[in-house]
């Protein structure tokens, strides 16, 4: 199983400590990763800003990278449907056909590419888990509050088998947080009200550390914490199930 | 005004954000909790946009079908090609009866053609008779939501308005009190009515027959009242058969206000003895949308207000930022197609989480729709010459890796060397209320690199 590991540029430029988790993680699971030099951006902030046009360049060289790869692995919900749903700008060459198949999101891979639950981490805090939309209602990592259906969660499945932590409900579970790409910028009330409210649920909840399968929608959120100093911590889940941190009593 | 615009305007008075939200929350979670109660409540949606697929790709035949039956039943059909015929329409049978009072149970259809204000101005006295569309015709404002019109007003603003215009006692916002009033109000309106128009729900091919929903039974006080009814539709209110309403009356109520059904379901097939009832038939734009490929299923919308309800940016911003007729996410993959530039904002009021698709009883894929229109809206209206450049420049940068990372580390730089004062300044919009990541000192490539020339 030859799998190459795709880091969502902003990842990779901010966020360094969630692409070593994921590799780190993978590795540990005994995943023969590789992480190709020339990869830079899905496309996804030009598509949805209504330029897709735009990023053809980046989705091309997108495929250049990944297409012989049997899996595709990323720490982004996000990314990995933008590719799914919106690569069809480009010619559908075999090459990009495989590319649209073969993404994962990382918890999506563990739970049914690999079929395992328990990754062996702890991490003994009240987690809160922020249900990115396009993993959610895109490649649906889970079921949504919406549809009428069994209940089911991929991040929550790994959660549930890291030792000392401990998944606190929310009142809404699967509200957006407000990021939205470039929406959180254009719309920048509505987007930090979102956050704000969003945030109040996790801390009325109890939740210690938030995390979620997108880093996007926790840097709009840690962007307000901070700036609030609240008691809050924002985690990605390839952090928390790549953690070792000892339990205390 | 654009919707972020006026989106910050209402955000201006968090606590009505805060009810707001939690009021169109609250009617959302009512849905949950009927629609998770009904066996294949999802086989039930597929139905239903089914059911309005082949009805739209055959409505040529079923508006004939149904205009034949509604004629034998002694209806009378009449075709609106936009809002000035349908608004003339009724107008000269209003003027054939010399009626001058009119009562108006709730249609979205006359509020697109702006009947109110046309029919008011030949001397007609047209009076909403659903509470809340009395409420926002009292306060000379549109409606801020399809299925609850007057959602944006608290009780205390409604006590207000009703000792203004109807003269009631200040009463500190008692609904009871307000409500017993309201009714008085109309029902003097009602027994005074020549005639009454309303909106139609769901009308039927096969019947030439039509249903209205209400729970106030404002419709039925009307029409039953008044020598003349006058039913306006837009043309994707159709269905062909009887047999279909069952699956868009259980969808319909549920989705909007979780009620199993609306308190009243009223069928209208043939005028009582010596009374006249209309049908005006509307397009205003409808063929159109049917034309393009990408947005036809939005006129699969029955109209339930439930993604207005479930979503987040609607209920912090307010029925009122949309600025068009029908607000939230149908509204803004329905505008549009009307009006590109004025509505031009809207589709990107969204952060394309994918809740209204979701939330949709007939299936319509409104946020890809949303993300379709962007693409039409960048292309075919003037757009800020910064986020142009920008795109085109981050267009560039991501199809060059060298590029990205050079850049990559001049950002990681300035991020974690500038003061904060000067990263969270104008013009970064970010940083009014958010702080921005402190850049590290490796990019994930780089740390990659390392790593890798330790290993081998």
């Amino acid at each position: 199983m030859k799998v190459g590991l795709f880091i969502p540029c902003y990842i990779n430029q901010l966020y360094p400590q969630v692409g070593i988790a994921t590799l780190e993680l993978l590795e540990r699971l005994k995943v023969e990763v590789v992480y190709p030099s020339g990869q830079t951006c899905c496309g996804q902030p030009m598509a949805n800003s209504g330029y897709e046009n735009e990023s053809e360049g980046a989705c091309k060289n997108f495929v250049e990278n990944f297409k012989n790869f049997d899996y595709i692995v990323t720490p982004s919900g996000s990314c990995a449907y933008h590719v799914k749903k919106h690569y069809d700008i480009i010619e559908q060459t075999p090459s990009v056909k495989n590319v649209r198949n073969n993404i994962y999101e990382l918890c999506d891979f563990i739970v049914n590419i690999l079929k395992i639950k328990n990754v062996g981490a702890t991490f003994p805090f009240k987690v809160g888990v922020h249900k990115s939309c396009h993993g959610l209602r895109g490649l649906r990592l889970g079921s949504c509050s919406e549809i009428v259906g069994d209940s089911y969660s991929y991040i929550e499945n790994l959660l549930q088998e890291v030792k000392g932590s401990q998944i606190m409900p929310l009142s809404r579970a699967d509200e957006c947080c407000g990021f939205g790409g470039t929406f959180a910028v254009t719309e920048e009330a509505v987007s930090v009200k979102m956050g704000k409210d969003k945030i109040k649920d996790h801390l009325d909840n109890g939740v210690e550390v938030i995390t979620a399968t997108d880093t996007s929608c926790l840097m709009h959120l840690e962007g307000l914490i901070n700036r609030n100093n609240q008691p809050l911590k924002v985690m990605h889940i390839a952090e928390i199930l790549n953690s070792q941190i000892a339990e205390t009593i | 005004m654009s919707h972020p615009k006026l989106a910050s305007i209402f955000n201006k008075d968090e606590q009505k954000v805060n009810w707001h939200d939690k009021a169109l929350w609250f009617v959302r979670h009512k849905r949950d909790l009927s629609v998770h109660q009904v066996k294949g409540w999802e086989t039930l949606r597929e139905l239903g946009h089914n059911i309005k697929a082949h009805t739209l790709s055959n409505l040529d035949n079923y508006l004939v079908e149904f205009e034949t039956n509604a004629l034998k039943n002694g209806i009378q059909v009449h075709w609106a090609a936009n809002a000035k015929e349908h608004n003339t329409i009724v107008h000269q049978i209003l003027e054939e009866h010399g009626a001058k009072k009119v009562v108006k149970s709730k249609s979205m259809l006359t509020e697109e053609c702006h009947l109110n204000p046309y029919l008011e101005d030949r001397g007609i006295e047209v009076i909403d008779t659903d509470l809340g569309e009395r409420i926002v015709q009292l306060a000379k404002e549109p409606p801020s939501h399809i299925v609850l019109p007057a959602i944006h007003k608290n009780r205390h603003e409604v006590d207000k308005l009703f000792q203004e215009h109807l003269h009631t006692k200040p009463c500190d916002g008692d609904p009871q009190y307000l409500t017993q009033e309201a009714r008085k109000h109309l029902r003097e309106k009602f027994i005074n009515a020549d005639a009454a128009i309303t909106g139609v729900n769901f009308a039927i091919a096969e019947t030439g027959g039509f249903v209205v929903c209400t729970n106030e039974g404002n419709a039925d006080m009307g029409t039953h009242l008044a020598p003349i009814h006058i039913a306006c539709m837009g043309f994707e209110k159709l269905i062909p058969k009887q047999e279909h309403l069952g699956v868009f009356l259980r969808l319909l109520a549920r989705s909007a206000t979780g009620q199993p059904i609306t308190t009243y379901s009223s069928h209208f097939k043939r005028p009582m003895n010596g009374n006249k009832m209309h049908i005006v038939i509307v397009d205003n734009g409808r063929a159109e949308q049917l034309g393009r490929p990408d947005f036809r299923k939005s006129l699969h919308c029955i109209r339930c207000g439930a993604c207005m309800n479930t979503c987040p940016i609607y209920r912090r911003s307010g029925g009122h930022s949309y600025d068009a007729t029908i607000p939230g996410p149908i509204g803004s993959i329905l505008s549009p197609g009307k009006d590109l530039t004025k509505h031009s904002s809207l589709p990107f009021a969204s952060t394309l989480c994918g809740s209204c698709s979701d939330v949709c009883p007939v299936k319509i894929d409104i946020h890809s729709q949303l993300y379709k229109w962007r693409q039409i809206i960048t292309k075919e209206t003037k757009q800020p010459f910064v986020k142009k450049k920008s795109m085109v420049f981050m267009g560039k940068l991501f199809s060059k890796p060298k590029q990205f990372e050079r850049i990559g580390k001049i950002g990681r730089w300035a991020l974690r060397s500038l003061p904060q004062s000067m990263i969270n300044a104008k013009p970064n919009v970010w940083g009014k209320s958010r702080d921005l990541p402190k850049g590290p000192k490796q990019s994930f490539d780089e740390w990659y690199r390392n790593r890798m020339k330790k290993s081998q």
